[in-house]
C-alpha cells in the first residue's frame, strides 16, 4: 500500500513552482527557467534530506522544467516551420501554471464563503447517518465495477480463515455458474448479489458467482444496480422475458 | 401577519432541507408561485429586519432558515469537536470539478499537476460531488460533479452564483 507525505505548504509541484515565482517576484510570463530550475532542484533536494518520500509529480516537473531550459538553449532551429520558430518552450507550462493559478484562487474564494456547519448554522442539522437513509430512499443507482469488488472483498474478509485450508473438491465451471444464474434470473426475475452466494462459507463458489457476474454484466446480458451505499446489489435480466 | 406567511413559516421553520417554492405550492396548492416568492421575499426582509440570529436565505434552489454569520463564534462553542470541513488539497479538487463538471479525473489530475485520487474520494464520501456517469471513450472513465449538498455547504443559490474562473482572473491582474 503507497502512502503520500505532503508538505504542509505545497499542494502539488505546481504550487510549489507558483511559491518560488512569487517569491522571486517574477513576471509568471516570461519565466527565468534556469533560475527557477535551479531553486525548484534545491527545494527537492531539501525535501529529500528531510527524508520526506517526494510524490513522483514533483519529479515530473522537474524533468519538464529541465527539458525546457535545455530546449531554450539550443539555437533555433533552422529553415524548417515558421511556426516553430515563434513557439515560446515555456508556452504550455506558463498556461498549465494559470489554469492552476485560477482554480487555486477560486479554492481560497469558495472557502471564503459563509460555509455551512462553520459559519452558520442550520435548524439541528441533520448528522450524516439520517443524510444518507434519506437519500437511500430515492432512486436505485447502477452500480459500477468498483462497488461490486467492494462487495466481493467484504464477503471474503467474512470468511472463516480456517475455511482457506479445506481443499474443495465440488467441480465448478464459469459456465455452470452463468447458465445457473440466468436460469434462477428467468424464474425469479431478480436476484440478490448476497442470495446467490448461499452459504457464504465457500471461497471458491464466491469467487465463480463474482466472475459469472462479471461476465454477464460484459456481455450486457444482466444489470446489477444497487439501493444506496452499502445497500444490497440486485441483479436484473438486462431484456425483458 | 397574513396567515399565508404564517404558513409557509411553519414549513420553512418545520423543515431540514431547503425548502423549494414547489415544495409550498404543494402545501399551499391555491396561491401561485409568483405570490409564494414575493411573500418569502418579505419574509427574508422581515427577518433582516428584525436583527435577531436567523435568517432566511436562498440555499440550493430552496429556502432555509439558517444562523447569523457572525454569530459563528459562540455556534461553534456548542458544536465544538467536528472536525475542520476540507483540506486545501480537497478545496481545489472541488474547485476545479465546480467549475469543469461534468469531468473525468484524469483532467482534475492535470489542472492540478497531482493525484487527486484520496481528495476526490473524501469529496465523494462527504457527498460533495458525485459521479454522474461515465465517458464514453475507451476505459469508460468516471465522470464527476458536484451535489446539492455542495449548494448548501458553500451558500450558493445554484452553480450560476459561483463567480466565473474569468472574473478571478480580472481580480489578479488588477492585485498586480
Amino acid at each position: 500500500m503507497s502512502y503520500e507525505i505532503k508538505l504542509d505548504v505545497f499542494e502539488g509541484p505546481l504550487d510549489l513552482l507558483l511559491y518560488l515565482i512569487r517569491k522571486n517576484e517574477i513576471d509568471i510570463y516570461n519565466i527565468p527557467i534556469a533560475l527557477i530550475t535551479e531553486q525548484y532542484l534545491s527545494y527537492l533536494e531539501m525535501m529529500r534530506s528531510l527524508n520526506l518520500d517526494l510524490a513522483g509529480e514533483y519529479l515530473v516537473l522537474a524533468s519538464t522544467l529541465i527539458h525546457i531550459k535545455s530546449k531554450l538553449l539550443l539555437p533555433p532551429a533552422e529553415g524548417d516551420g515558421e511556426e516553430e520558430e515563434g513557439e515560446d518552450p515555456r508556452a504550455e507550462l506558463v498556461q498549465q501554471l494559470l489554469e492552476y493559478q485560477a482554480f487555486k484562487e477560486a479554492a481560497l474564494n469558495l472557502d471564503a464563503r459563509p460555509l455551512l456547519e462553520r459559519d452558520v448554522f442550520t435548524r439541528g442539522a441533520a448528522s450524516e447517518e439520517e443524510q444518507t437513509t434519506a437519500e437511500a430512499d430515492d432512486a436505485p443507482i447502477e452500480v459500477d465495477i468498483f462497488e461490486l469488488v467492494t462487495a466481493f472483498r467484504r464477503i471474503i474478509a467474512g470468511l472463516d480463515r480456517r475455511e482457506e485450508l479445506e481443499i474443495d473438491m465440488e467441480k465448478m465451471s464459469l459456465t455452470d455458474r452463468i447458465n445457473e444464474i440466468l436460469e434462477r434470473l428467468s424464474e425469479e426475475g431478480q436476484i440478490a448479489f448476497s442470495d446467490l452466494l448461499g452459504d457464504r462459507t465457500d471461497r471458491k463458489r464466491i469467487i465463480y458467482t463474482f466472475l459469472a457476474i462479471l461476465e454477464l454484466m460484459k456481455l450486457r446480458m444482466v444489470r446489477a444496480y444497487q439501493s444506496g451505499p452499502f445497500g444490497a446489489i440486485r441483479l436484473f435480466p438486462a431484456v425483458e422475458g | 401577519m397574513e396567515e399565508k406567511i404564517a404558513i409557509i413559516e411553519a414549513l420553512l421553520f418545520a423543515s431540514e432541507a431547503p425548502l423549494t417554492v414547489e415544495q409550498i405550492v404543494l402545501a399551499l396548492s391555491d396561491t401561485e408561485k409568483k405570490e409564494i416568492v414575493s411573500l418569502l421575499e418579505g419574509l427574508i426582509r422581515e427577518y433582516d429586519a428584525r436583527g435577531g440570529g436567523i435568517c432566511l436565505r436562498e440555499v440550493a434552489g430552496g429556502f432555509q432558515f439558517r444562523t447569523r454569520t457572525d454569530l459563528a463564534p459562540w455556534l461553534r462553542k456548542l458544536k465544538a469537536g467536528r472536525p475542520a470541513l476540507l483540506s486545501p488539497a480537497a478545496l481545489e479538487t472541488l474547485a476545479v470539478v465546480a467549475y469543469r463538471q461534468p469531468l473525468v479525473k484524469a483532467e482534475i489530475d492535470r489542472i492540478r499537476g497531482v493525484d487527486a485520487s484520496g481528495a476526490l474520494k473524501g469529496l465523494l464520501d462527504k457527498k460533495i460531488v458525485r459521479i454522474v456517469g461515465r465517458k464514453d471513450v475507451p476505459g469508460k472513465p468516471i465522470i464527476y460533479g458536484t451535489t446539492r449538498k455542495f449548494l448548501e455547504v458553500f451558500n450558493l443559490k445554484d452553480l450560476s452564483e459561483l463567480p466565473t474562473l474569468r472574473e478571478l482572473k480580472d481580480l489578479q491582474e488588477q492585485q498586480e
